[in-house]
């Protein structure tokens, strides 16, 4: 199918001003590009958790799973599996990911799927109004936490650096050229592909000055070297000062998951003689 | 003597439960129907382990051992010891020598083991050696049983066998039986083969007692099947995955016990409100919690009927014994797939670990739908409301149309909805499809009726129950009555099963007689019931004299 509209009809409840919008417009550029370069979208989906950044599954006009809080990426490697010829896009929370799901994130890294992840990291819950999540700062004040957090963040790149992923970057969504090429890099990365994107959440935490005085693009900086990576991840922990590397920490080519564990089919008739086979074995 | 158990006993690690397969493999080619169960406990080294082989001329395995045995291997001293009261005034004791003291004829192993210069491994050789000469088994079925099933230094193996079956002395022949030899499987292998005639394209499971069995079965065999074998973080992420390649049109099994299916009861939820076939063995162990891992139960009924938030049909069945289970299995992902909803294979460890003498049942899965595309027009609704409510299914990577699967209440594009109208017309439109799927059931035997069919009195049972009870039903003259398929539970069809029972006796292994409550729920009088709940099967014996008790 091509031509379509890349936007549904479902009535949009952002706030005015969230980041999700840029992350969504962004996505729908590449996907775009894409169907003008001559790829159907009919081979790519879009797995959402739940939570404000997950609706995007309702609004983008492409197949779609809007699964669990926390659940994007099982489903999408059972998508990923059952069929190789997709792209599939997980497109997930802070909470989401790094709290509820965080397991299936790691084994992701580790597995190297060839799927992309997404994080639309505004440092909040946002749906569920204003609780802190694993990347809000120590001290934040959410409404679980009304005196502050006593924990310091995790740093989602250092942790995917650790854990095997072969595409590490951070976006932000007041930088959607940057973010549209970091997007399109890792759909065609072969391979597990991470982006930890710094979304604004408007309404819970409006943090776009602290992030204007820190950003900077990862210019000089040779995506092949892990040293190097983890030096630049640890620039910034989630917290305090530091400055924010932007761009591309990591790059490499490894075997996939779905290319080792994907098994050759046999036919049913094929498959009544192994049963037969076996069956004789066990006489 | 058409009835023969033998009891193999030793340390953990000992190889007790090979030992006892090559002896299910001697009683299966001298021409019996055969059953073994084995009983460990969860460890590794040390502690007793036992196997029990069952023998019958019946032409069905008996699925169920009972408390005597005819002949006791004991390769440690708390085999002669745990199980002396097994012993009849005729039975056959070997042991041995040097090892174990007792009142019997000592297998030399060591001493053989030397003269052959074997290593350590091949000593239970000379006990199946041993045993097969107590037994008078023709040297022929010895030699043949070794062929087939050791491939590996079989000849070797054998001349130690030979050496024990020299040595020891016929004490109690064991005539040939009137069947031929069978295939002997175990309840998570049928289930496994079930699934694969079925179509099953991907089996995602995480480890747990009682059913990694199939996991590792269908690992192993992945590769002539040309099935995908996963084994990932967790149960979360197992029913997740097998949502995913549902998605995506392949046939998803996922395998666990009670404890990880805990796990997976947001993710069925999901299958539920997606529409999303998946199966799921749920293979039952003493509970609650962490339980006795190796020991069996019947305590998840309930769960497994009930689990996950919200109201949405699903498949229950129960086999008995591992013919059932390949016949049950294939028809649950079958039915799963066309009437989109979450099935289970529901076994426990007695069915899953056990053995069972199996005829492998005709494939009866009627030809597959089409898959309805022809019939949609304008743009495609993953959740059209039809007349069935079951919507014609598109997938992830379908030429031409955009597939939108979704957890949230969702209207027919499968677009988040608060809307109350579009809501409870979708929850309608799921509920249509327990009707569809109870019409999809009606060719199958959903209530099986055994023992003494007209008898005024009657056992009502569940599950791999089913053995024990047919055969005490048939001993005492009372009718057995078994749901193969427990939701949507068969009211009319087991109504009919009991007309005219003026008794009805539930036998089940858990404490508060969930079947039983089930039947109650629907109108149907449970008068008593006979339960068992300490992880150990139901022996004949035992429920004879509980039967007794209550007719
Ligand atoms: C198992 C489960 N627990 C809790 C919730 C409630 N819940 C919905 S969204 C959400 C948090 C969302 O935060 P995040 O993932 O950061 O997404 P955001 O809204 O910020 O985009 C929570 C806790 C849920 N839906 N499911
Ligand atoms: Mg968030």
């Amino acid at each position: 199918m091509t031509g379509r509209d890349l936007i549904t009809p479902a009535q949009n409840t952002w706030c005015p001003g969230c980041g999700n919008f840029t992350i969504q417009h962004a996505l729908k550029r590449v996907l775009a590009k894409r169907e003008e370069d001559g790829k159907s979208l009919d081979n790519v989906v879009l797995v959402s958790g739940i939570g404000c950044h997950a609706k995007i599954a309702d609004y983008l006009n492409i197949n779609s799973f809007y699964s669990l809080h926390g659940r994007t990426i099982p489903v999408a490697t059972g998508l990923k599996l059952a069929n190789p010829d997709l792209t599939v896009i997980c497109c997930c929370g802070d909470g989401d990911c790094y709290a509820e799901g965080l397991d299936h994130l790691i084994f992701a890294a580790k597995r190297n799927i060839d799927i992309t992840v997404i994080v639309h990291d505004n440092r909040v819950y946002g749906l569920t109004t204003g609780q802190y999540t694993p990347t809000s700062p120590l001290g934040f004040k959410g409404r679980s936490t009304p005196l502050g957090t006593s924990e310091s963040p995790l740093n989602p790149v250092e942790l995917m650096l650790a854990s095997g992923a072969t595409f590490v970057a951070r976006g932000y969504s007041k930088k959607m050229p940057q973010l549209e090429g970091l997007f399109q890099g890792a759909i065609r990365h072969r391979g597990f592909a991470f982006i930890d994107v710094l979304q604004i959440c408007a309404t819970f935490f409006p943090v776009a000055d602290y992030y204007g005085e820190r950003v900077y693009d990862l210019a000089d900086h040779d995506p092949g070297d892990l040293s190097a990576a983890f030096w630049r991840a640890r620039e910034w922990d989630y917290s305090g000062e530091g400055k924010i590397a932007l761009g591309q920490f990591f790059l490499a080519e490894r075997p996939t998951f779905d290319d080792r564990v994907v098994a050759t089919p046999r036919t049913a008739a094929e498959r009544e003689q192994a049963v037969r086979d076996i069956l004789s074995g066990r006489t | 003597m058409d009835d023969v158990t033998v009891l193999v006993g030793g340390k953990a690690g000992d190889g007790i439960n090979s030992a006892g397969t090559m002896v299910a493999q001697l009683l299966n080619h001298l021409g019996y129907s055969v059953y073994l169960n084995f009983d460990y406990p969860s460890l590794i080294r040390g502690g007793h382990n036992f196997t029990i082989i069952r023998g019958t001329a019946a032409p069905k395995s008996p699925g169920t051992c009972g408390e005597k045995a005819d002949f006791l291997l004991a390769l440690d001293q708390a085999t002669v010891e745990q199980h002396n009261n097994r012993l009849k005034p005729d039975s056959v004791l070997l042991y041995t020598e040097g090892l174990v003291k007792a009142n019997g004829q000592a297998v030399p192993v060591k001493e053989i083991l030397t003269t052959e210069q074997a290593p350590a491994v091949m000593g239970n050789s000379a006990f199946i050696g041993g045993f097969a000469r107590a037994a008078g088994i023709d040297w022929e079925i010895v030699d043949l049983v070794f062929r087939r099933h050791i491939p590996k230094g079989t000849d070797q193996n054998l001349r130690v066998a030979r050496s024990a079956y020299d040595r020891i002395a016929t004490v109690r022949p064991v005539p040939r039986g009137p069947n031929p030899p069978r295939p002997l499987l175990n309840g998570n292998e049928a289930v496994g083969l079930g699934l694969i005639r079925g179509g099953l394209d991907a089996y995602i499971s995480y480890p747990m007692t009682p059913s990694s069995g199939l996991l590792h079965f269908l690992a192993g065999e992945s590769e002539r099947l040309g099935l995908t074998v996963v084994h990932p973080e967790n149960e979360i992420a197992v029913i997740l995955m097998a949502l995913g390649f549902a998605a995506a049109k392949k046939r998803a099994a996922v395998g666990t016990s009670g404890g990880g299916f805990c796990l997976m009861t947001e993710g069925l939820s999901l299958a539920g409100m997606a529409e999303l076939p998946v199966v799921t063995l749920m293979s039952q162990r003493t509970g609650p919690s962490t339980g006795l891992p190796t020991y069996t139960g019947q305590a998840d009924l309930r769960f497994v009927i009930h689990a996950g938030q919200g109201e949405f049909p699903r498949l229950v069945v129960a086999p008995s014994d591992a013919s059932e289970a390949i016949a049950w299995s294939s028809r649950a992902l079958d039915l799963a797939w066309r009437c989109q909803v979450p099935a289970f294979i529901l076994t426990d460890k007695t069915l899953s670990e056990g053995t069972y003498s199996i005829d492998l049942p005709d494939r009866d899965l009627p030809v597959p739908g089409g898959d309805g595309m022809e019939a949609v027009e304008g743009p495609y609704q993953r959740y059209a409301d039809t007349p069935s409510g079951i919507s014609p299914p598109a997938f992830a990577g379908t030429a031409g149309v955009i597939v939108k699967v979704n957890s949230y209440a969702h209207d027919e594009y499968g677009i988040t909805t608060e809307d109350g109208e579009v809501t409870a017309a979708m929850t309608k439109k799921r509920l249509r499809k327990a009707e569809t799927l109870k019409k999809n059931l009606e060719s199958y035997p959903q209530v099986v009726v055994s023992g003494a069919p007209d008898a005024a009195t009657a056992v009502l049972c569940w599950g791999s129950c089913g053995s024990v009870c047919t055969e005490t039903g048939t001993r005492l003259g009372l009718r057995v009555v078994r749901p193969v398929v427990l939701e949507p539970f068969p009211k009319s069809l087991l109504e009919a099963a009991l007309a005219g029972a003026t008794r009805v006796i539930a036998v089940e292994e858990n404490a508060t007689a969930q079947l039983a409550g089930l039947a109650h729920e629907n109108g149907i009088r449970v008068h008593d019931t006979v339960l068992r709940y300490d992880g150990r099967p139901f022996t004949p014996e035992d429920l004879a004299l509980r039967l007794r008790g209550v007719i």
